[in-house]
């Protein structure tokens, strides 16, 4: 027993907290706590992306399996959400499109993040001409129709994975070099920054040591709501013929190909389609409830 | 405020002359000629030289800029390569459709978004707020393609309400101006309800109220005249994106807009008619962003005496 036994035990908790940052784990659990449709969100997509690691193990199916003799199939035992126009098995096909479409969630996004989010310190700590030059550059990007671009891009490039990577990115960066500059300009007029630079610390440190960690929260917010967004610019990339092509799976090239069977085999485009608003609403609750548990400023932006 | 306005003005031409630059350079940095992606691999190497002059593609692209430049000031955005019309004449057609359209999908989404909101607001949780916030996030998060296969689906293919064939005539617009309006409909009711609750909160709200007026009052002469403003904005951003080319619904149903002709430029390998449809639907985007932006300045007395002072 401690001569502390008095105290609550709460009490207790919050005095060994004092000066103690939230770690990871810790805001986990606030957000578990305080908002329960985040943490449902946050299963779903633990489940897609365990679906899409396990899809060999899930179904006794390949993905480009073809069965003539059982085309269109309407859902059965065998085929549990039925079969597209060349017999090959939806669900299998669904299990590998979530690869495709988790992929492309996260590698463009996180690969913009990083862009934006050197482009913006650089801009918002250097200012001058440098500032001028890659706010105009951001502003020329942002005033495209974000699917007329990654069109332009993706016809230039050529179709496939990569592409679509390489054009969400750059599509993506400039909103985020936008937010991250306008946080190191509040951010450069800090005490502590100050302090860090009056006793001789470089700028490049500066940058990377006292301003980049503090804009930690609000990048991971704008990363969970950025993934919905380029799902589902290449599902519309996919419906379009632009992005990935059969007989690979992708959500978008599944529901473009039952397209042309709507009314004979509504379920081939239904599943897919399902699929994309399920993991889009999943990643916007999410980041939501991020936002609310990481930021209280931003929570009525 | 005109010298702001002006200001803005001359910011929106800049960057409507740096997009004309990237969409120029994006355009050709293409892996291969641009003659030979349209001819063919085995086209005469005889036929490629004399159509690389007529097209002017042998001169520095510098000099090719410029002309393009000259040409797209006086509307002369060349010729198609795959339909052998000019992209301006193209365009004026495709456009037609696309305003129709966007109209249509604009008081769809208008009319049941702010109506839905300030409901949605006056009875803030109440069974009718949850119901239709509910079905707004429903509206943001779905695909349009989704919502349009999901009408063609319900309204054509089940209850024959319009014919499933494509028609020329107004009934043709509905269920493309539903889906279309749909997305928007959602983000303008949630918009609409808070920023109506937090207008509701201010202290005139109350002073109305105490001077006896009633609650239809207090709502359409008090709060959302000052409720409108950010969604008024929204919608101004809206109009001009739909305007600019509603890619995947044009596609579904359709419809000859300049999204579709985007879309057929690029399956043609057309790089004039791309070009063309890409800085139209760009400068409607900064043309809209601009009248937002004034739109604000212009309507809000705090920013209007700010900007003269």
């Amino acid at each position: 027993m401690t001569t502390n036994n008095e105290l609550p035990n709460e009490e207790l908790k919050l005095l060994s907290q004092i000066g103690e940052a939230e770690g990871p784990w810790d805001i986990f659990r606030r957000l578990a706590r305080e908002n329960k449709l985040a943490l449902i969100s946050f299963i779903i997509i633990l489940l897609f992306v365990l679906a899409a690691i396990l899809a060999p193990v899930l179904t006794p199916y390949r993905f480009d399996e073809m069965d003539l003799a059982n085309r269109l199939k309407a859902p059965s035992a065998e085929h549990l959400l039925g079969t597209d126009e060349g017999g090959r098995d939806i669900l299998t096909r669904m299990l590998y499109g979530s690869r495709v479409s988790l992929l492309v969630g996260v590698v463009p996004t996180v690969l913009s993040m990083l862009l934006g989010a050197l482009l913006g310190i650089l801009a918002g700590y250097l200012g001058g001409w440098v500032d001028a030059l890659l706010m105009r550059l951001a502003d020329i990007m942002l005033a495209f129709p974000s699917m007329l671009l990654a069109m332009v891009i993706m016809y230039t490039l050529g179709d496939g994975l990569i592409n679509i990577f390489l054009a969400l990115t750059l599509v993506n960066w400039a909103s985020v070099a936008r937010i991250v500059r306008s946080e190191t300009l509040k951010l450069r007029e800090s005490e502590y920054v100050e302090a860090a630079r009056s006793i001789g610390v470089r700028a490049f440190r500066v940058m990377l040591r006292h301003i980049l960690p503090n804009c930690v929260p609000s990048l991971i917010v704008l990363f969970t709501l950025n993934i919905p967004s380029a799902i589902l610019t290449e599902s519309s990339l996919s419906f379009l013929g632009l992005g990935i092509q059969a007989p690979d799976a992708s959500w978008g090239l599944m529901v473009n190909t039952g397209r042309q069977f709507l009314y004979t085999a509504p379920w081939m485009s239904l599943a897919p389609s399902a699929a994309i608003m399920a993991i889009v609403l999943a990643f916007n609750f999410l980041g939501d409830g991020l936002r609310d548990v990481l930021d209280p400023y931003m929570k009525n932006s | 405020m005109l010298l702001n306005i002006a200001k803005r003005l001359a910011q929106a031409l800049l960057v409507l002359l740096g997009v004309a630059l990237a969409v120029f350079i994006m355009l050709r940095i293409i892996p291969g000629n641009a003659i030979i992606t349209m001819m063919g691999e085995h086209a005469d190497p005889v036929i490629i030289d004399r159509m690389t002059e007529e097209l002017g593609l042998n001169e520095p692209i510098t000099v090719q800029f410029l002309r393009y430049l000259k040409g797209a000031v006086t509307g002369d955005f060349g010729t198609s390569y795959s339909m052998h019309r000019s992209v301006s004449e193209l365009m004026g057609a495709a456009f037609g459709n696309t305003v129709k359209l966007a109209l249509a999908a604009a008081i769809f989404a208008w009319l049941l978004g702010i109506v839905s909101g300030i409901i949605a607001a006056v009875r803030k949780n109440g069974l009718l707020d949850r119901l239709f916030m509910g079905v707004s996030l429903l509206g943001v998060s779905m695909p349009v393609f989704m919502t349009a296969m999901l009408l063609q689906y319900v309204f054509a293919y089940l209850l024959h309400w319009v014919p499933i064939s494509r028609v020329t005539d107004w009934r043709g617009y509905i269920l493309p101006a539903i889906a279309l309006g749909w997305n928007s409909a959602g983000s303008i009711a949630r918009l609409t309800r808070s920023t109506l609750l937090e207008v509701l909160q201010a202290d005139y709200i109350d002073t109305a109220r105490a001077k006896g007026r009633g609650q239809l009052g207090v709502l359409t002469r008090h709060a959302l005249r000052n409720a409108m403003l950010p969604v008024l904005t929204m919608m101004a951003v809206q109009l001009s994106s739909m305007l600019s080319g509603a890619v995947i619904c044009e596609t579904i149903f359709s419809i000859n807009g300049i999204g579709r002709l985007a879309v057929q430029a690029i399956s043609g390998r057309d790089i004039p008619l791309l070009q063309g449809t890409i800085l139209f639907s760009t400068a409607l985007v900064i043309l809209g962003n601009f009248v937002a932006d004034s739109l604000y300045a212009v309507l809000d007395p705090r920013i209007r005496r700010g900007s003269e002072s």
